[in-house]
């Protein structure tokens, strides 16, 4: 087998795993709804203060989302062996555990992105502000994905590691939220939004570059 | 040569007894240049022209911030030492450093946060130095939850070692992340007092202090670890015979 097919064996495997459990791959989803619907209720129903915050406020649930869908990224292959036989194989750890986070993109990071317009027309967002929504969610939600899975492998041999995950992995996450945030509220305003975009899609270039790495020597620490 | 020097250096027993006869080396010179420092900062220089006696909290602020990023600069190249020679030495360096390096942050902002009052109006301000400290001070409490986080310590060692790593890359994203940002941000900006070029009798006290916290932090650092390595090494025959009894046995 060569390691292309390799890597889609393991993506394949993993969608067709997450689907026979679809409770656990729609809690995220449903995450991302309930709380994007909180806001209005708590704040108020008022067409400018939810258009203003409607950016923040739709970035910050798929943050919360992404969080909630990592923690049994690795945790369930590193207890029941599969991990280990992964490792034995002869491919590279490390395109295993892309193959891995781009499933859990594919699961988790990609819903958002269709979900995202839905609940920004709740939020009275203009078409320019959802457009720009869906564009900064599409770059900026892999690259989520692989500052998570690195969290997750970092913290896959404890026990209760629900806010250490956070504790981890939110302060690494914050230039994308920001940009991500900062885009979609410059275009509902009519104006350029290349320049975050643009930073956006450095950031994905460069944790794509270096993160499966790091995540693989993150789950050699967890196995042993 | 070298090398041998440097294994020579990673051994437990040696590192404790060469750390003992230097700390205080850093400590004394610390606290006599503190001293010195402070009477210059806080008494002989001039009250600024436009920020009174209230720029005198620079003395504090200035050598915390320093700190904290240079003492995780010192967290992560340790732990990078660690992870790639697999010297159990260097993260307990890492390790030992990291408490000081959060008290430094903290120290840092809250000085920061007490000059603001006075000087923005406000306590907080999202400034993007103040953001980035803050994310710091986040990354340091990551850190040590994760080390505490597990029981196995070669465990704890590797994989706070490799976070301490991913936060030196993220660190300056996260600090240019916050300056481009506020640079996009449309609100009014606060009016910074410009950096009016510092005077001598200004300056020698904060050069003074900066140099006299970067010896305590040697100093303290050089304990902290030696605590670290006895613990570490509670078991082995060289602290048995050190202390003497032998707590471990019974």
């Amino acid at each position: 087998m060569n390691p292309g097919r390799f890597f889609f064996a393991i993506v394949l495997r993993e969608l067709q795993v997450a689907f026979k459990r679809w409770g656990d791959l729609a809690s995220p989803l449903m995450f991302f709804v309930i709380v994007s619907s909180l806001f209005p209720l708590a704040l108020s129903p008022k067409h400018e203060v939810l258009r203003n915050l409607g950016p923040a406020v739709l970035w910050i649930a798929a943050l919360l989302a992404t969080l909630l869908s990592l923690n049994a990224l690795f945790r369930t292959d590193i207890e029941d062996g599969t991990m280990e036989q992964l490792v034995l194989s002869p491919y590279p750890l490390t395109l295993a555990i892309f193959a891995k986070t781009v499933a859990h993109w594919l699961l988790n990071g990609l819903p958002l992105v269709v979900l995202a317009p839905a609940l920004a027309v709740t939020y009275y967002l203009p078409a320019e502000g959802v457009r720009a929504l869906c564009l900064t969610l599409l770059i900026g939600t892999p690259t989520l994905s692989l500052l998570g899975a690195v969290g997750a492998a970092l913290t896959a041999g404890v026990r209760q590691s629900g806010g250490l995950l956070a504790l981890l992995v939110l302060p690494l996450m914050l230039p994308v939220l920001m940009f991500g945030a900062r885009a979609t509220d410059l275009a509902g305003s009519g104006e350029q939004i290349a320049g975050p975009v643009y930073l956006l899609a450095a950031l994905l270039l460069l944790a794509l570059s270096l993160l499966p790495f790091a995540t693989a020597a993150a789950v050699r620490i967890s196995l042993d | 040569m070298m090398w041998n020097w440097f294994h020579k250096l990673a051994s437990p027993p040696h590192f404790y007894r060469l750390a003992g006869i230097f700390a205080p080396w850093l400590l004394w010179p610390a606290l006599i240049m503190l001293v010195i420092g402070m009477y210059g900062g806080l008494v002989l220089a001039p009250p600024d022209y436009q920020q009174g006696d209230g720029f005198r909290i620079i003395y504090v602020h200035v050598p915390s911030a320093y700190l904290s990023t240079m003492i995780y600069s010192v967290m992560a190249i340790t732990s990078g030492i660690g992870l790639i020679w697999r010297i159990k030495l260097a993260f307990a360096v890492a390790a030992s450093a990291a408490p000081i390096g959060a008290s430094f942050t903290a120290l840092a902002l809250v000085s920061g946060m007490l000059w603001g009052k006075p000087m923005w109006g406000t306590y907080w301000e999202w400034d993007p130095r103040l953001t980035s400290e803050l994310v710091l001070l986040f990354i340091y409490f990551g850190y040590m939850s994760l080390r505490a986080s597990f029981e196995d310590l070669s465990k704890a060692d590797r994989a706070s070692g490799l976070l301490a790593v991913i936060g030196v890359v993220n660190l300056p994203i996260i600090h240019y992340s916050v300056v481009w940002w506020s640079s996009l941000h449309q609100g009014p900006s606060i009016g910074k007092l410009g950096a009016p070029s510092i005077s001598g009798d200004m300056l020698w006290p904060l050069l003074l202090l900066i140099a006299a916290s970067t010896l305590f932090f040697g100093a303290m650092l050089l304990y902290r670890v030696r605590a670290e390595v006895l613990d570490r090494e509670h078991n082995a025959r060289w602290v048995e015979n050190l202390l003497g009894d032998t707590p471990g046995e019974e």
